[in-house]
């Protein structure tokens, strides 16, 4: 029911992420260090797709987002391979700043298409980074190089704390993108991307610049993109242009946003949470067929909830 | 009264189709005029160029004596002209309120920052608009499951959301039933009156336009062919023959062509 233009900051949605993120860094603290890795996999993987989901709601699916989670990880990669500066929060903040000026500057050419081009072509843009880092051998050409976080914000880590403290620092980060995401569809330009979706020919006659929209809601989701690649980096501790640039990881980044649904801003963090599962789990069981148990599982999404994993709560909530 | 929409020699042409040829007009302001003609006569052409969507081949618009040929539309809404559509165009998949909404939001941010709207003030008017396009059932509906005569009104309240000083409707009341045109009609005259508006709009029921409006223009194979009082626009030779389509002589010479 729509009442009130603006809803309260503490909302219950915003409760119910103050309340994941306490869980997360509490509960980390008693985690044994691989679940750690799974989880920092599923956060940053769903702060990547949160992007996606604001694409998505305006409308446009990019098949390109690996280009931006690309420069995060290899921003954060140069920072400690070339420059020694290890600091994880310094590696996320270059990490985010570079795609989102990247995308500042492809996003004049993007804004200008839709549907299929758009896909398309945002998949042309990561193709080419991938051609180039795949020829740079300063970079370590197919192979990458490694790198490894030595402090967080100028306080030194020692090798024990490190998992938990990226876990930590990814769970806040989550928290924080969620909670800026979901103000941002609270307002009134965050609200026009649904409109743009439905009729952008309308939104320009009510005197908007779909355009603009398009190109800043492009901005958001690849600054989301550059934070993921960059936690990715740290976390992994190694960059190539396979798992980064190549077009199976930006698939594998509207697979999730499929999965997990646009519909709510934990959707990202539950679909990409379940995909790493099935993942993790199908890789050991079925190690030769592996891709076929995340086929059959979107399979099932896609035909008994269309809306995404997530709305399997929203449906129960609204019987309920 | 001052003169608030001008057309100047304004022609359109889509090839070998002249759409528009030398069209001559001024507005007056908060005047009411009806655009008449039958399809293909150049109204809805008119109206495209004037918010924008089509570039005129030749000729000018002024609006409050400023240039704007050719004008991007969103750039002519932010000036204050907004219009309604033949076909409604609506935010499918968000419910009446939010649809009048983004309306309401856009306008406020094309204002300056001195009448930017408060929440609750933004709400007070989405409410207003609500209550007087008579959506109030509505409220909370997907505009994608409206009723055809619905969405013809949430279309108008859109417009209308904008808050235009020159306000365009193409074909209001088209896909709405016979009894509900003239409630139709009263509701958007009646939403308008408080403000200063000036109204054009396309229709092809002459009861309408002779009960709503101040003016008609009646366009004829691209040109204006009658400008003027209802009355006596709808009883030139011209129109009675080639808007209303009414034979100019009955039981005439023409008669007998009719039967060969």
């Amino acid at each position: 029911m729509t009442s009130a233009t603006s809803t309260p900051f503490f909302d219950r949605t915003f409760l119910g992420l103050a309340g994941a993120l306490i869980a997360l860094l509490i509960g980390g603290l008693f985690l044994p260090q691989w679940a750690l890795s799974f989880g920092s996999v599923a956060l940053y993987l769903g702060i990547v797709v949160l992007g996606m989901a604001l694409l998505m709601r305006t409308g446009l699916v990019s098949f390109g987002q690996g280009l931006y989670y690309c420069l995060g990880a290899y921003a954060a990669g140069t920072l400690d391979h070339f420059f020694s500066l290890s600091d994880l929060l310094l590696m996320v903040v270059a990490g985010a700043l570079l795609a989102g000026v990247v995308a500042g500057i492809l996003g004049l050419l993007l804004s200008k298409y839709r549907d299929i081009f758009f896909a398309m072509l945002s998949l042309a843009f990561s193709m080419i980074l991938y051609g180039l880092l795949v020829k740079t051998s300063q970079l370590g050409s197919t192979d990458g190089f490694g790198l490894s976080v030595k402090t967080f914000a100028g306080v030194a880590l020692s090798p024990a704390h490190t998992r938990y403290v990226i876990f930590a620092f990814a769970s806040v980060l989550a928290f924080g993108c969620a909670v800026f995401m979901h103000r941002y569809w609270c307002s009134h330009l965050g609200r026009l991307a649904t409109a743009i979706r439905d009729n952008e020919l309308r939104v320009e006659y009510m005197g908007e610049s779909v355009q603009r929209v398009i190109h800043l809601n492009y901005v958001i989701s690849a600054a989301m993109a550059g934070i993921g690649g960059a936690l990715m980096a740290g976390a992994i501790g190694h960059v190539d242009p396979e798992t980064t640039a190549n077009w199976t990881t930006s698939g594998e980044f509207v697979f999730i946003a499929i999965l997990g649904g646009t519909g709510s801003v934990f959707a990202p963090f539950f679909g990409a949470g379940i995909f790493e599962a099935v993942r993790t789990f199908a890789l050991e069981r079925f190690p030769n067929t592996w891709q076929m148990t995340l086929g059959i599982t979107m399979l099932l999404v896609m035909i008994f909830l269309p809306g995404g994993l997530w709305s399997a709560f929203r449906a129960r909530r609204r019987i309920a | 009264m001052a003169t608030i929409l001008e057309a100047k020699g304004l022609s359109k042409s889509f090839g070998a189709v002249t759409a528009a040829n030398d069209i001559n007009a001024r507005i007056e302001q908060d005047s009411v005029v009806g655009l008449i003609g039958s399809n293909g006569a150049g109204k809805t052409t008119f109206i495209n160029m004037v918010t924008g969507y089509l570039k005129p081949s030749a000729g000018h618009i002024l609006y409050q004596d400023r240039d704007i040929t050719g004008m991007l539309p969103r750039k002519i809404a932010q000036l204050g002209i907004c219009r309604s559509f033949q076909i409604p165009q609506l935010f499918n998949t968000l419910s009446v309120y939010e649809n009048i909404r983004v309306g309401v939001g856009i306008a406020a941010r094309a204002g300056t920052p001195s009448q930017k709207p408060t929440d609750q003030s933004a709400h007070a008017e989405i409410e207003r608009l609500i209550e007087d396009f008579g959506l109030g059932s509505y409220r909370s509906q997907l505009a994608g499951l409206l009723p055809e005569g619905v969405r013809k009104s949430l279309d108008i309240a859109m417009a209308v959301a904008g808050k235009p000083r020159v306000l365009l409707l193409d074909e209001p009341t088209s896909g709405v039933s016979a009894e509900e045109k003239f409630r139709l009609m009263d509701m958007v005259m009646a939403a308008l009156a408080a403000q200063r508006v000036t109204v054009l709009f396309v229709e092809h029921d002459m009861d309408i336009v002779s009960r709503y409006t101040h003016r008609i223009l009646a366009f004829y194979e691209g040109r204006i062919i009658a400008d003027g009082e209802p009355k006596l626009v709808l009883d030139h030779a011209d129109v009675r023959r080639y808007v209303i389509g009414e034979p100019l002589h009955p039981t005439g010479k023409e008669a007998p062509r009719a039967a060969h």
